[in-house]
């Protein structure tokens, strides 16, 4: 081994989402970081719809940011359109989206990234990884080069044997234009790792110029445009419209009768698609009946006339992607720049992974993003930091993070990739969280930041936003609280409460779905005081307030049978009464904990509550010999 | 349950009663203390030791043999101590008295100490539930219920029913999730609504199937009331020694004055004489009486006895009575409706049997009962109210309406599958009989 060997504590290899995220964390921490890509030049880039958050997502965005990540405030600086999805519906299930300038905000990464101290970015492909007794100790460059560490995280997206299709076409690669890594893939496989394959796809990318705007339906963003980040003051771009068409029946028509030709349908492609994000002639194929479905004609920059038009995903040959967009509305005469495309690549199943994202295999190996399973950028930043972190923790010889299912969707996310695996694409909804009610995008400042900074991972700038923003909802909660009016006062001022003598506090009135803030202002106007995130934040909390003193005890229960850890040695073959279907799933899954094993389909009454005996029983027995 | 664990227990191990010995058994972190205060020491573990016990004030209360094990080497995992005193009801009640006067220290709930054992993982409970009631079974209508329950017709029906509130879950979801793409339409609240509402009215009818399968579990309970001298007593011992009326035979259900449990043609009951029920300041027969008036307050028949020479015994609900007029071969006369019957000669007696039994099979409606245990009552009635709100609020806010959906489904996965395992220890435990 070279003594003039670089050294690292943590090396990312990936400039994709997860990757910038991961680096970022780990500098943050403290840790010397390297992260390693083919092209610096595309540390951020989108390769698939220019746009960040979404319902569920926009909460991953909000909570990357409340841990002082990067892709909240990279998504400000390149936002063009900012709209809260669900706005009309409740604070919970509202979920905060906004177009990217996509080189703006490629360029707000990348800058970000430039400004970390401890970070150094570095040029090049990761062939080999280096472990020696189980442990990684460095990596090896395809040019030759290698770098000494004691922690790799591995975001290579779907560049893992990643192979395009279009129509009959088929081009091994990662993205369009990049070549595959096929060194690490066969890593991995040699480390025994259990390998999938999953698909997913875009769209054509269409000229601008070349649509019929006037002719089309167009969907302004918010005004004002409300920012992802806190530590955001305003956005600064420029803002602008999206265009809304349809397909239409002629276009399902030309679809069926090319099917035979896609990909998905010939057989030619073995990865499985996401269901929620079907393409074009999966749509026709499985929603037949319908007389068009709708597309978003995205801009993706501003000074870029390439529109995204998302809807219509698909891998359908060239010539029949050009005669689909004649079929639909405003698109009759629209020039194609870019055929869509359906890659498929190889993913490593998530429940080799614990829930640190630290491999089982391989001790210091973390996978964060679409290895994992998932599809997305923000599920991708989301597992990034958090790798990134933890392996800057284990570098410093700090135990791992781990963040659970009743704090946040980070916690969500990881759980349901370790626990479960994938079968499809993970994508991040608000179904998933079963706390949903407390997991809002207007608390996740309040829920992580100061766990962030326990963990080593928020700086100062980030802290001190924090405190003030927390003083202020302190504040008008007190406030709201201290203020009360019997049910005649209240009528005085047109406020209808029930007419039983009782006083109520300004935080029960708000409660009531029938009554605003704004009432509530107009009777006592030093209300008029707090910032509107500050406002929104407090009042869901009253909204939600029944709901989430229900949910307290279930949080309670959850969280005793998480603290009920399941020891990593525990021989399962000593537990008698358990089955051997279900040993074998214990002994695939590796629960670590009480909650983590409920989980595991097919579990039993039974069966938890010997291993929660035996759980138990080790416990005992740590604590009588003295260990911690 | 954390506290639980905290906090030291104490119990009566050995049969109530008079007795030659009685064993007082105390478990927990206060174990060395309770040792130091009453028995002056701590033994030497496992060695038994003759000492004199007082209590906190010197007080004398007996000589015992006193047992120390330390933990873990204990039933329960913890520091255990055994006190061996004389067995009379008067040193047995003031050894508790003084125990539980002590900082800290409690009488055991049910099951306690077994429960701690588990815990402790000194014990190996690869039994489930269903399996616990066929083995517990003592008669043939027990045991056909327990076969059903594991053969799921429970878990079955559970599966469903949250199958149906999943699905109303699933177009929450599209609405709630997936608005943003357009292809989302139509009225998906009310879709999920009315699946709501459909599983609400099948949970409710299986509640009204409760009553029943915890009968048959636990045992129909027929009261013996009546005026002293009116043949209670009598009626039990007769019944009890009865061929066709087997008397169980697990120690412990039976506290001899008060109740018998038998086996008639196949159906559990537990025959109570009220005669037995007085006031008492024996803590433990106190404990026994305050179970046996509950027991009546819940009576499926009620046997209305009074001597064929006295005068018509009155009794308020009429629905649930079969009067009997005891000691026939007295000169008397029987009223209409009444059952005469003697112990002396046996007139009498196979007929009124035949009346209990037709009366108690006039309660069953004939339908399996689905839910048989207080735990499966919990959770269904706790997705009831939940579905009750789901239904009733007209918030119109989908996240609130999925909670409560959610709340219902959660509710219902204790019983089959994803579980509170908490939930169903101290369910476990607490049939398990004080201080075993």
């Amino acid at each position: 081994m070279s003594t003039h060997r670089q050294q690292y504590d943590v090396i990312v290899v990936g400039g994709g989402h997860a990757g910038a995220e991961a680096a970022a964390a780990a500098a943050r921490y403290g840790a010397r970081t390297a992260l390693v890509t083919h092209k610096p030049e595309t540390i951020g880039v989108m390769s698939c719809n220019p746009a960040i958050g979404g319902l569920g997502k926009g909460h991953l965005v909000r909570e990357i940011d409340a841990l002082d990540g990067i892709m909240a405030r990279a998504a400000d600086l390149g936002g063009i359109q900012f709209r809260m999805l669900n706005r009309r519906k409740g604070p919970a299930v509202r979920g905060p989206r906004a177009q990217a300038d996509r080189k703006l905000y490629r360029q707000a990464v990348q800058e970000l990234l430039a400004a970390q101290a401890n970070l150094d970015i570095v040029a090049g492909e990761v062939f080999d990884l280096e472990v020696e007794a189980g442990r990684v100790v460095g990596v090896i460059l395809a040019d030759g080069r290698r770098f000494a560490t004691g922690t790799v995280v591995l975001t290579t997206g779907t560049f893992l044997r990643g192979l395009i299709h279009i129509g009959e076409k088929r081009i091994p690669a990662g993205r369009v234009d990049e070549a595959p890594s096929l060194g690490l893939s066969a890593t991995l496989e040699r480390h025994g790792f259990p390998l999938g394959r999953l698909k997913t796809g875009t769209p054509p990318r269409l000229d601008g110029c070349s649509i019929d705007w006037a002719a089309l339906e167009m969907q302004p963003g918010d005004e004002p445009p409300e920012p992802f980040s806190a530590l955001t003051s305003a956005i600064t771009n420029p803002q602008i419209s999206c265009g809304i068409t349809r397909t239409t029946l002629a276009s399902h028509d030309l679809i069926r009768a090319n099917l035979h030709r896609a990909p998905m349908f010939s057989g030619q492609i073995e990865g499985r698609g996401p269901r929620y994000c079907p393409s074009i002639e999966d749509k026709v194929g499985r929603f037949g009946d319908r007389d068009g479905h709708q597309i978003f004609l995205e801009p993706e920059g501003l000074d870029d006339d390439t529109v995204y038009p998302n809807g219509i995903s698909t891998s359908l040959p060239e010539d029949v992607q050009l005669d689909l967009l004649k079929t639909i509305p405003g698109l009759e005469g629209a020039a194609m720049l870019r055929p869509g495309y359906a890659i498929e690549y190889d993913f490593v199943d998530p429940r080799a992974l614990r829930n640190t994202l630290e491999t089982r295999a391989i001790a210091g190996l973390f996978l964060a993003g679409q290895i994992n399973g998932t599809t997305g950028y923000e599920e991708a930043g989301a597992q990034g930091l958090l790798a990134g972190l933890n392996a800057a923790r284990m570098a410093g010889g700090v135990e791992a993070a781990v963040f659970d299912r009743t704090q946040s969707y980070i916690g969500v996310l990881v759980d349901d990739l370790v626990t479960h695996g994938v079968t499809e694409p993970y994508r991040m909804f608000t179904s998933r969280a079963e706390f949903r009610l407390s997991l809002r995008v207007d608390n996740a400042d309040e829920r992580l930041t100061p766990l962030g900074l326990q963990l080593g991972v928020v700086g100062s700038a980030r802290q001190a936003a924090f405190e003030t923003r927390n003083s202020d909802i302190s504040s008008l909660r007190d406030r709201l609280k201290a203020l009360s009016l019997t049910p005649q006062q209240a009528q005085a001022v047109g406020l209808q409460l029930n007419h039983d003598g009782l006083r109520r506090s300004a935080y029960q009135i708000l409660s009531y779905p029938d009554v605003g803030f704004e009432q509530l202002a107009s009777v006592w106007p030093e209300l008029n005081d707090y910032a509107a995130p500050v406002v929104a934040r407090v009042t869901a909390d009253a909204v939600y307030a029944v709901y989430l003193d229900r949910q307290a005890a279930e949080i309670q229960a959850y969280r005793r049978d998480q603290s009920l850890k399941v020891p990593a040695d525990l021989d399962l073959d000593t537990i008698s009464g358990l089955s051997n279907e279900l040993k074998l799933k214990l002994a695939a899954q590796r629960p670590a904990d009480l909650a983590q094993a409920g989980r595991i389909e097919g579990m039993t009454p039974a069966a938890l509550t010997l291993l929660a005996a035996h759980a138990r029983k080790s416990r005992t027995l740590a604590l009588s010999t003295g260990s911690p | 349950m954390a506290q639980l664990a905290h906090t030291t227990i104490v119990a009566l191990s050995s049969a109530p009663g008079k007795a030659g010995v009685g064993v007082v058994r105390v478990s927990g972190p206060r174990v060395r203390f309770v040792l130091e205060t009453v028995a002056g020491l701590i033994p030497q573990p496992r060695v038994a030791t003759l000492r004199q016990l007082v209590d906190a004030d010197g007080e004398a209360i007996d000589r015992a043999l006193v047992l120390f094990f330390a933990a873990p080497a204990s039933f329960t995992g913890e520091d255990v101590a055994e006190f061996h005193v004389h067995g009379s009801r008067a040193i047995l009640a003031r050894m508790l008295a003084v125990l539980t006067a002590l900082p800290d220290v409690r009488l055991a709930e049910a099951g306690e100490f077994t429960r701690r054992a588990f815990e402790a993982g000194k014990l190996d409970l690869a039994a489930v539930e269903g399996l616990a009631d066929l083995i517990d079974s003592e008669t043939e209508w027990q045991r056909q219920q327990a076969l059903r329950q594991m053969d799921g017709a429970l878990g079955t029906l559970t599966l469903a029913w949250r199958a149906t509130l999943i699905e109303a879950m699933s177009l929450l979801a599209a609405e709630l999730d997936f608005s943003d793409e357009g292809d989302v339409s139509g009225p998906l609240q009310q879709q999920a609504l009315d699946l709501a509402t459909d599983a609400l009215a099948s949970l409710k009818s299986a509640l009204g199937s409760f009553a029943m399968g915890e009968r048959i579990r636990e045992g129909f309970v027929v009261v013996l009331a009546g005026p002293p001298n009116a043949g209670k007593s009598s009626l039990l011992n007769a019944l009890a020694r009865r061929d066709v009326a087997i008397v169980s035979p697990i120690a412990g259900t039976t506290r001899d004055t008060l109740e018998v449990r038998l086996d008639l043609a196949g159906i559990p009951v537990i025959l109570i004489d009220t005669a037995g029920l007085r006031d008492s300041d024996d803590p433990i027969e106190a404990e026994g009486v305050r179970r046996a008036r509950a027991l009546v307050e819940r009576a499926d028949l009620v046997l209305g006895l009074r001597s064929i020479d006295s005068d018509p015994y009155r009794i308020e609900n009429e629905a649930n009575l079969l009067a009997v007029a005891t000691k026939s071969d007295l000169a008397g006369e029987v009223l209409p409706g009444e059952r005469a019957i003697s112990i002396k000669t046996g007139e009498g007696l196979a007929e009124l049997l035949a009346d209990i039994v037709g009366r108690i099979q006039g309660l069953s409606s004939g339908e399996p009962a689905l839910l048989t245990r207080e735990r499966h009552r919990i959770a269904v009635a706790d997705a009831i109210a939940a579905l009750e709100r789901a239904v009733t609020a007209r918030h119109g806010q989908g996240e609130l309406l999925a909670e409560d959906i959610r709340m219902a489904v959660v509710a219902l996965e204790r019983l089959v599958g994803r579980i509170d395992v908490e939930d169903v220890l101290d369910r476990l435990f607490a049939g398990f009989c004080i201080g075993k």
